[in-house]
């Protein structure tokens, strides 16, 4: 029996995905000119936009997870739910972070009821709900099926959430920020592109190795159950 | 067709039995819902300027806090008891149990709401206008025990179900919050609200948990 630890694409992915970010940050850092009006903190924008892109596909992979378990019971489906469920939620905590972080100078504060920010927060609840019912839920088919019903219940809440604080917030100061940009120099279309790609790669490798991780995790589960329990210690 | 609602009227009466023998959980949701009025009252100070504009988050926190609360019960109770497991084993569709959860979860909250909708107007001394609240209501309450309903089957085989319930409850239900809110300010006949086709979000909302609960509740009581 051969030991192998890590997922067999694994290495040469994370070596792309690796170099990708070293490029990536250095086009954000030195090759893309700061805002005119913005300035520095502007190069936010280059992590945040591909983090939020992540998170959206993230919990979309999860449906399709969700979907496939409920279709043909085949644990590897929830593998991929789970794991893009918690790479998701990290996603998520980072377009929060980062927007924070941006919102400050910009904005002068560091959160606003604003109709994205707020969508966006009601979506990390919701996945972050996901990942404590599957941890609150102790067996393993019921877990995967749980969750299961949960990504395609709270999948379907993005588009209502999404208009119903549109509705609630019909100011969109961000609009402002998002409206500038239809006409981006190339130089940061280009930096935006390279920097979605990379963080895309990076996702990728994540999945990878967190859903090989899940493997055997469950083949350790089955050895385990399959092996002779120890013998009883005599009484003394 | 036929077979389906007399499953679905016979688990309903057993449901509104059980409530009308023991009457736990309306008396536990109604002085609940009461006693969050009440808390609010301290809380934000409400004064008779200010109660048209937060008067509607109040009843409406009121109303939402008891589906995990109360409604969200009926089904640990019935695993406990093993009803649960009887009825899963009997041969009765599985949609059909879960919408007489849901008629019957709906069925409580609205007789909670005879007195709780009254109180509301008492304390706070706000006008509402019976004819325009009750559909609000109504809209509010299907949806409410609709995604309650679904979660709380999850929940009742969970750890730390009391917390995991509204954990997961509050998140999905925030857009058919902002629409009842919205709704009832505009009844309330405030300016602050914005109008737009709120109750045309809750039939929406409704239709879709409704819908999406009869298609996976399936997948959650399958033993």
């Amino acid at each position: 029996m051969t030991f192998q630890t890590g997922p067999r694409w694994g290495m040469p992915l994370a070596s792309i995905a690796g170099t990708a970010s070293v490029l990536a940050l250095a086009m954000i850092f030195f090759y893309v000119p700061p805002d005119r009006l913005q300035g520095i903190v502007q190069k936010i924008f280059y992590l945040h936009v591909p983090a939020a892109w992540i998170a959206y596909l993230a919990f979309f992979v999860v449906l399709v997870g969700s979907i496939g378990y409920l279709w043909q019971r085949n644990l590897a489906w929830d593998r991929v739910a789970r794991a893009s469920a918690e790479i998701g939620v990290l996603f998520t905590t980072l377009v929060l972070v980062l927007g924070s972080l941006w919102a400050k100078p910009i904005w002068n504060t560091w959160w606003t009821w604003d109709a994205r920010l707020t969508s966006t927060l009601v979506l990390w609840f919701i996945y972050v709900g996901y990942l404590m019912l599957r941890a609150y839920t102790p067996d393993q088919e019921r877990s995967a099926r749980f969750g299961a019903v949960l990504g395609i219940v709270g999948f379907a809440d993005v588009p209502i959430i999404h208009y119903s604080v549109e509705w609630w917030r019909t100011l969109h100061p961000e609009a402002v920020v998002v409206r500038a940009q239809p006409q981006l120099p190339a130089e940061m279309g280009i930096t935006l592109a390279v920097a979605t790609l990379t963080v895309t790669l990076v996702y990728a490798t994540f999945m990878l190795y967190r859903v090989h991780l899940e493997h055997l995790e469950d083949e350790n589960r089955d050895l385990e159950a399959s092996a002779e329990p120890p013998p009883a210690p005599a009484h003394a | 067709m036929r077979t389906y609602l007399v499953q679905v009227c016979a688990l309903l009466a057993k449901d509104l039995q059980i409530e009308f023998r023991t009457r736990d959980t309306l008396t536990a949701i109604l002085i609940f819902a009461l006693l969050v009025l009440v808390t609010f009252n301290f809380a934000l100070d409400i004064r008779p300027e200010i109660a048209d504009a937060v008067g509607p988050g109040i009843l409406w926190i009121a109303v939402v806090f008891t589906g995990p609360v109360g409604i969200g019960r009926t089904f640990s109770e019935e695993r406990d008891r093993g009803t649960l497991e009887l009825l899963v084993s009997s041969p009765v569709d599985r949609s059909a149990i879960f919408l007489s959860k849901v008629a019957s979860s709906m069925a409580i909250m609205v007789a909670a709401q005879g007195l709780l909708v009254p109180a509301f107007v008492g304390l706070f001394n706000v006008q509402l206008e019976p004819g325009a609240i009750v559909p609000v209501l109504l809209l509010g309450d299907l949806g409410l025990a609709a995604v309650t309903t679904l979660l709380s089957a999850m929940a009742a085989h969970t750890r730390a179900r009391e917390v995991l319930l509204p954990v997961l409850i509050f998140p999905i239900i925030v857009p058919l919050l902002i629409a009842v809110v919205q709704a009832t300010s505009l009844v309330l006949g405030s300016e602050l609200a914005r109008d737009r086709p709120w109750l045309g979000l809750l039939v929406a909302f409704d239709a879709i948990y409704l819908s999406l609960g009869v298609a996976v509740f399936e997948y959650v009581v399958e033993e």
